[in-house]
C-alpha cells in the first residue's frame, strides 16, 4: 500500500483547487462573451452547422430506435393493466423530460465534443493558438466562444430532434405495427403532456447540458498538452467527464424539477 | 502610443528566466538595434526561443526588464500587451497556419481581425503580401497542401499583413531544401529593407545566416557569448564561440550530457567484453 506524504497531498489538493478556479473562470469568460460573440455571428454560425449538422444523423438514427424499442417495451407493460392506449403519452413524457435530453447529451459529447476538443487540441500542438495570440487575437474570444455558444445553441434543438423522432418511432411500432388505436396515441399525448412543465424543463435540462457539455469539451481541448498523446488523453477526458456530469446533473435538475 | 527613438528597438536588461529549477537565461543584457536584421544563434536549447517569447510577451521574465520601444513588456496588462504585438509579427518554426482556412484567408485574417477595411482592400493587401513572398499564384490553396518551405512564406506573408515594425523568425531555414533555405534568407534581408523592419531571426544555419545578417548574438549556458557584427564574430576568440562558428564537435560544449563516470554506470570496463558496445572513458 502507498503512502503519501502530507506535502504531497497538499501539493495534488492545491493544483486541483488551481484547476478549478481557472476553469471556473474560463467558463465565466464564456458567459460573458454572449455578446460579443453573437455580433460575429458567421463565426457561430459555422460552428452551429459543424456541430448540428454533422451530429444529425447519429441523433435521429438513435431517436428513432429508442423510440422503437420504447414502443414495444411499454406496449408489452401496458397490455398487463390493459392500457396500452397510454403508449403515446408514456413514450412522449420519458423522451422530452428525461431521454431526449440526456441521451443527446451523451451522443453530442462522443460525436461533437471529442471532434471539438480535438480540433482546439490539435491548433494548440500546431502553435496555431500561440500565433492567435501574438497577432493581439484572444485566442478565448475567437476560437472558444463561437465553439461554445455553437454547442449550447444546438443541443435543444438537437434534443427536440431526438424526441420527435422518438415519437414518430413509437408511433410506428406502437400504431403501425402493433395495432394500438391512432387517435388514442396522439389524444393521450395531446392531453397529457404539459408545454411548459414537460417540454419546458426538457428544454432547460438540454440548454444546462448544453452548457456543460460544450464547456468540458473546449476547456478539455484547451488544457490539453500540446502533444499527440495529450490531444488523444483530453479526447478521452472528455467523453468520461462530460457523461459523468451529464448523469448527475440529470438527477439533481429531475429532482428539482418534477415532483407529484 | 510614443514611440521611442533609441537605436535599439528590443533591449534586454538583466533578464532571467527559467522553468522550475532550470535557468534558461541568466542575467542577460542584449539589444536589438533598429532597422537591422539581428541573428540570434546559440546550441539548441540555449534559449533563443525563450528571447522570442518574451519579446512577444508570451512569457514574462523573472527579473530583469524586457523592453519594446522603450516600454518594459514584463509589466503590460492585456490590452497594453496586444497594442504592443500589433506592432510585431511573428514566424513560427512550422508557420502555424490555420489548417481550416485557405492561403489568401490565413494572410487576410490579422487585416480582418484588428482592421474595418473593406473586403476590396483586404484583397488587395493580401495579394500585395503573397506577391511579395512569391505565392501570389498560391492564394486559394489549403495549407495541407503546401511544401514546409512555402507554408513559412505563407506564414511570413501574413506576419507581415499588418506592417509590423518589428518581424521575428523562429529558425526560418531550419527543414526545408537548399533553395528554399537560400529564398527565404533573401526575402529577410529584401522585406527588411524595403518595409524598413526591424528583423531579428533565429538560426544555426551559418552560412546563410553571416551573410544577410547586420547583428549577430551568439547565446551559450544561459548568457550571451559574443554579438556584435557577422565579422566580429567569425573572428572570436573566445573557444565557444570558435567551436560554435566552426562546427567543431570538441570544445567547451561537451559531447556528453553531464553524467555519472562510466565505470558506475558499467562496472570495469577494462573487461574486454565490455569493449563490443563501443563503451569509452
Amino acid at each position: 500500500m502507498t503512502w503519501y506524504k502530507p506535502a504531497d497531498v497538499g501539493f495534488a489538493t492545491r493544483s486541483k483547487m488551481a484547476d478549478i478556479g481557472y476553469a471556473a473562470r474560463l467558463f465565466f469568460r464564456l458567459l460573458v462573451s454572449f455578446v460579443p460573440t453573437f455580433r460575429r455571428f458567421g463565426l457561430v454560425r459555422d460552428q452551429m452547422h459543424f456541430l448540428g449538422n454533422y451530429s444529425l444523423a447519429i441523433i435521429a438514427v438513435s431517436g428513432l430506435f429508442v423510440g422503437f424499442v420504447f414502443g414495444l417495451q411499454g406496449y408489452y407493460t401496458l397490455i398487463r393493466y390493459g392500457s396500452s392506449e397510454a403508449l403515446g403519452l408514456l413514450v412522449t413524457l420519458t423522451l422530452v423530460r428525461e431521454l431526449g435530453p440526456v441521451v443527446t447529451a451523451l451522443l453530442f459529447a462522443g460525436r461533437a465534443g471529442t471532434s471539438l476538443t480535438a480540433e482546439i487540441g490539435l491548433m494548440k500542438a500546431g502553435e496555431q493558438i500561440s500565433v492567435m495570440e501574438m497577432m493581439a487575437v484572444d485566442p478565448i474570444q475567437r476560437v472558444l466562444a463561437p465553439r461554445f455558444w455553437g454547442g449550447v445553441v444546438v443541443m435543444p434543438l438537437l434534443a427536440a430532434v431526438f424526441s420527435a423522432t422518438g415519437v414518430i418511432g413509437g408511433w410506428v411500432v406502437g400504431v403501425l405495427m402493433i395495432g394500438v388505436d391512432a387517435g388514442s396515441f396522439w389524444s393521450q399525448i395531446q392531453g397529457g403532456v404539459d408545454v411548459w412543465q414537460d417540454v419546458g424543463n426538457g428544454i432547460l435540462k438540454s440548454i444546462v447540458f448544453g452548457l456543460t457539455v460544450t464547456f468540458i469539451a473546449v476547456y478539455q481541448g484547451f488544457e490539453a498538452q500540446a502533444t499527440p498523446e495529450g490531444v488523444a488523453s483530453a479526447t478521452t477526458r472528455t467523453v468520461v467527464v462530460a457523461s459523468l456530469a451529464v448523469l448527475g446533473l440529470d438527477f439533481i435538475l429531475t429532482a428539482m424539477m418534477f415532483t407529484i | 502610443m510614443a514611440h521611442n527613438t533609441s537605436e535599439s528597438l528590443v533591449e534586454l536588461r538583466r533578464v532571467t528566466f527559467g522553468y522550475g529549477e532550470r535557468v534558461i537565461l541568466d542575467d542577460v543584457s542584449l539589444s536589438v538595434p533598429r532597422g537591422k536584421v539581428t541573428a540570434l544563434m546559440g546550441a539548441s536549447g540555449g534559449g533563443k526561443t525563450t528571447i522570442m517569447r518574451l519579446i512577444g510577451g508570451q512569457n514574462r521574465a523573472q527579473t530583469g526588464q524586457m523592453l519594446f520601444d522603450g516600454q518594459d513588456v514584463t509589466t503590460m496588462d492585456q490590452p497594453h500587451l496586444y497594442a504592443a504585438r500589433r506592432r510585431m509579427g511573428m514566424l513560427f518554426q512550422f508557420g502555424a497556419l490555420f489548417a481550416d482556412l485557405s492561403v489568401f484567408d490565413n494572410v487576410a485574417f490579422p487585416l480582418r481581425e484588428h482592421t474595418d477595411l473593406s473586403e476590396d482592400m483586404v484583397y488587395d493587401i493580401v495579394l500585395m503580401k503573397l506577391n511579395a513572398v512569391g505565392l501570389r499564384g498560391a492564394r486559394d490553396m489549403m495549407p495541407n497542401a503546401l511544401s514546409g518551405g512555402m507554408a513559412r512564406r505563407v506564414a511570413l506573408a501574413r506576419a507581415i499583413a499588418l506592417d509590423p515594425e518589428l518581424v521575428m523568425y523562429d529558425e526560418p531555414f531550419s527543414g526545408i531544401d537548399p533553395i528554399s533555405v537560400g529564398t527565404s534568407a533573401k526575402l529577410i534581408r529584401q522585406l527588411n529593407d524595403s518595409m524598413g523592419l526591424t528583423s531579428m531571426f533565429v538560426s544555426h544555419e551559418i552560412e546563410q545566416t553571416f551573410a544577410i545578417a547586420d547583428h549577430v548574438i551568439i547565446l551559450a549556458n544561459g548568457k550571451v557569448a559574443a554579438q556584435g557584427t557577422p565579422q566580429e564574430v567569425l573572428h572570436s576568440t573566445d573557444p565557444l564561440v570558435y567551436q560554435y562558428v566552426n562546427a567543431l564537435s570538441e570544445g567547451p560544449v561537451r559531447f556528453h550530457y553531464p553524467a555519472v563516470t562510466v565505470e558506475d554506470d558499467f562496472g570495469d570496463v577494462a573487461d574486454p567484453s565490455s569493449q563490443q558496445f563501443g563503451v569509452s572513458r
